[in-house]
């Protein structure tokens, strides 16, 4: 599978269906690309895939997609070591495990380089993992949208910033919950998506008004809470997201209202950004603009880092987490 | 260590207090003999049973016996906890004298007598003045930090110097492993009363004989740098502690009719209490001791004693490597990332860690300047300005007073760390918390570099509970031929106070990079459960 075929691939994926993350998509695709690889060593495997997700990340630069296809690595990484293990009968404990697995995926590929009987029935475990790892993240919207719905009182007033399809699931939820509340959306140029998350309220009647960006402090004295959604979390516990989200979450601090963050856990990434100046440039900017411009200091950029401290809690589908929980759940899930 | 040349075995008192004081090791009889006396003086007060204490007297010392002695004797001056542990133990040694002169009784009656025995003895003994064993006179607060006993949660020895009971139990402590006691200088503010201050001017050293066949001379010599700040820093503190641990094992021989094991760490307890009396341990340092007792338990009794040394040395060398040489190449791997082309980053103080990044980054060709800060009366700083100099980093220097006006240029600040808490405080030298408390309010980050071997179980919100007095006159300054604080001690109520650590809470403190990675101040009891899982 080269590259053309991949980003089709990637792009069909997303043309079906619409409502889905583009992470998701992205692990379709790799998926689809493990099944079809040709290769005979481990080592070439997961070269071929953290190369095919590079390709992925040069056509969407969101930081969903390349934490996705970290952790879709390191899953189906941790198959092989357990395979292994399973087959030689020892016993490890799996935190023992998780850690070697981390270090000596390829360590321990030199135990069965050219073991071709071996390889085939890896893949094929390594491709039932990957399935299982599809279906646990396409179920994640529904279990944070059923964690968080229940922050929804009745008769609340909700400000949210731009499309985000996960904070539409849990508007679903409460709503089908037969609870009454209003929405604020801010515009959110230059994309102006807030447009669309707009309309898609109004499908399921809520009443919905959309507003300026730079009118997010005028508002907050009327809203009960805010959620958005997120791009990526990073180590710290702040959030990376679309434009905006930061400016809102200081006005939310300085108003004393709750500041919600609804993620899914393939979202978690590995990056410690100290400031906005700290977030490496391949997710400010859209992928296009990377390829094509050639002095970015000129670009705008699309995202911003909202630090842990203006954050109040974070719905993800490992449950409801403080900031400072999240590192704790990246170690568990990388180390 | 090989038993010192008194055969005589001299029977009386002050026979081997002349030989404590002389400095030679007490035999084991000897000490077997003090402690039986000890007893019998405590016995005698309490019950007068004489049948109980001269059968005790008679028993032939056998190799059950100083164990069980060793095991009953603390529990009358320790936790009470630990009674229910050693009654077991004296139950079997008394019980062949108790049928002898009283009635046959159970074994549980026993049992339960011997408890109440050593409770009422405990009681009397608070009330009581405790002049049991001569005491070489004392000027003001002695003590002797030892380790937090597991069980029990006690507040340590060393904060507890203005209780003159806890004082006691340590002295005695002190005199049954033949270490000198350091005492006191100074008036003591009386917020840091219950904490030690020593003058330098007063070593330790000054007390032992020479030759001193107690403590071993590599550990003498380690004792006199740290009290005299000549070894100072937690790494380098810690890098001498083991080095001298190794020479300590070259030198040892296992006694006869001992195990490696158990004898090795009983032999190093001493020299522990006397580094701790020369210097307070430090985190890294009492990590480091703690693996090491770790790994001599661990030896097989079925080993040589060559291969046993020889292992033993090859575990500290590779504790060293891994736990501090290589955890400063991956830290520096990491803070290497967060340093960009035309930084101004703020250090503080001298870390031997952050001026091991920062050359690591010139190396790597990056473009930043540094601003070093210092303060008296340490003037650390002016190390650390020395050794960046040197490499051709551009560097500025001020006064810790000056911070706040030099903070709006800087756009990092790098500190280094002495102990990272349980609780996500940060434990460093004095000034640390001020300068990441100026930087939060000027919006400047603050990264924290910190190895993992100095990561510690202890909670502790201020600087007040668990700290380090200095030296005081070390704040006498002369400036223009005038000394102003030259007769501190003539001013009656005038205290000095030269600390030396300051706790900074984690809310302060932004990214904290250990050779795990960079993690926020918050995760510390994480990489703990996860350090404790791997071992």
């Amino acid at each position: 599978m080269n590259e053309e075929e991949l980003v089709e691939y990637f792009r069909t994926q997303m043309r079906k269906d619409p409502d889905m993350a583009s992470a998701v998509a992205a692990i379709r695709t790799l998926l689809e690309f493990l099944k079809r690889d040709k290769g005979e060593t481990i080592q070439g495997l997961r070269e071929s895939l953290t190369w095919a997700t590079d390709c992925l990340t040069g056509e969407d630069s969101s930081v969903a997609v390349s934490s996705a296809g970290e952790l879709f690595l390191r899953f189906i990484s941790l198959t092989y070591l357990e395979h292994e293990v399973s087959r030689r009968k020892n016993t490890h404990k799996n935190t023992c495990l998780g850690r070697r697995a981390r270090t000596s995926f390829l360590h321990a590929l030199h135990f069965h380089v050219g073991l071709s009987q071996d390889l085939s029935r890896c893949k094929k475990v390594m491709e039932e993992r990957g399935e299982m790892f599809l279906e646990k993240i396409s179920s994640s919207r529904n279990k944070v949208a059923k964690l968080c719905h229940t922050f929804i009182k009745d008769g609340a007033k909700i400000l949210t910033h731009s499309y985000s399809r996960v904070v539409l699931r849990v508007l679903e939820k409460a709503a089908a919950e037969k609870k009454r509340f209003s929405v604020y959306v801010t515009e959110s140029r230059p994309d102006t998506a807030g447009e669309q998350m707009a309309k898609a309220l109004g499908k399921l009647n809520v009443p919905v008004t959309v507003v300026l960006d730079a009118a997010v402090g005028y508002v907050l004295e009327k809203v009960d809470l805010v959620i958005v959604g997120a791009e990526g979390v990073v180590e710290s516990g702040g959030i990376i997201n679309k434009i905006g989200t930061y400016q809102m979450a200081v006005c939310s601090k300085a108003h004393n209202k709750p500041f919600y963050v609804v993620a899914e856990s393939f979202k978690f990434v590995r990056l410690y950004p100290l400031n906005q100046q700290d977030v490496p440039d391949k997710f400010k900017y859209k992928a296009d603009t990377l390829k094509t411009v050639q002095n970015l200091s000129e670009e705008h950029p699309m995202i911003d880092y909202t630090p842990p401290s203006l954050i109040t809690l974070l719905f993800t589908d490992l449950g409801v987490l403080t900031p400072s929980a999240v590192s704790d759940e990246l170690i568990k899930l990388y180390l | 260590m090989a038993d010192s040349g008194v055969t005589d075995g001299p029977d009386e008192k002050g026979d081997i207090s002349h030989a404590k004081r002389e400095g030679t090791e007490l035999t084991k009889e000897e000490k077997q003999r003090l402690r039986k006396e000890k007893k019998q003086h405590k016995k005698n007060k309490e019950r007068k049973d004489d049948k109980t204490s001269e059968s005790q007297k008679e028993k032939p010392p056998t190799e059950r016996s100083p164990t069980s002695k060793q095991a009953a004797h603390p529990p009358t001056q320790k936790a009470p906890l630990a009674v229910p542990t050693p009654a077991p133990l004296p139950v079997p040694v008394l019980d062949a004298p108790a049928p002898a002169g009283k009635p046959a009784k159970s074994k549980t009656e026993i049992k339960a007598e011997r408890r109440a025995r050593q409770e009422a003895e405990r009681a009397s003994k608070q009330g009581k003045k405790g002049d049991v064993i001569p005491q070489v006179p004392a000027g003001k607060a002695k003590l002797q930090p030892s380790e937090l006993q597991p069980v029990v949660k006690r507040l340590p020895e060393h904060v507890q110097v203005d209780n003159p009971e806890v004082l006691k139990k340590l002295a005695k402590k002190l005199e049954r492993q033949q270490i000198p006691l350091r005492s006191d200088y100074g008036y003591k503010v009386s917020l840091f009363s219950h904490l030690h201050q020593y003058s330098r001017k007063a070593p330790l050293t000054q007390q032992l004989s020479i030759p001193s066949t107690v403590i071993h001379p590599s550990i003498v010599r380690l004792g006199l740098q740290y009290s005299q700040g000549i070894v100072a820093g937690s790494n380098a503190r810690s890098i001498a502690l083991l080095h001298a641990f190794k020479q300590v094992i070259r030198d040892y021989t296992t006694p006869p009719n001992e195990e490696l094991s158990r004898d090795l760490v009983n032999k190093l307890k001493p020299y522990i209490s006397f580094l701790s009396q020369c210097r307070p341990l430090s985190a890294s340092m009492g990590n480091a001791i703690k693996y090491i007792k770790k790994e001599i338990s661990n030896i097989d009794s079925q080993c040589k004693e060559e291969e046993a040394k020889s292992e033993l040395q090859k575990c500290i060398d590779r504790y060293i490597d891994e736990k501090i040489i290589l955890a400063a190449t991956a830290i520096s791997k990491y803070a290497i990332e967060k340093i960009s082309d035309g930084d101004v980053i703020l250090v503080y103080g001298c870390s031997s860690l952050v001026n091991h990044i920062l050359c690591e980054a010139f190396d790597k060709c990056r473009k930043f300047r540094v601003v070093v800060v210092d303060s008296r009366p340490r003037l650390e700083g002016r190390e650390a300005l020395r050794r960046l100099v040197q490499r051709g980093i551009s560097c500025t220097y001020v006064l810790i007073s000056a911070v706040s006006y030099i903070l709006p240029e800087v756009s990092k600040v790098f500190l280094g760390a002495h102990a990272l808490l349980a609780n996500g405080y940060v434990m460093s030298r004095v000034g640390t918390s001020q300068i990441a408390l100026v930087a939060k309010a000027f919006n400047v980050p603050v990264l924290v570099c910190c190895e993992t071997y100095k990561f510690c179980e202890r909670v502790q919100t201020d600087s007040f509970v668990s700290n380090e007095l200095d030296d005081p006159d070390d704040l006498i300054v002369t400036r223009k031929g005038k000394t102003q604080l030259g007769g501190w001690q003539d001013v009656p109520l005038l205290g000095l106070l030269n600390l030396v650590y300051d706790v900074t809470p984690p809310d302060f403190v932004d990214l904290v990079i250990t050779d795990l990675g960079m993690i926020p101040c918050t995760s510390v009891p994480v990489v703990l459960r996860v350090k404790s899982v791997d071992q």
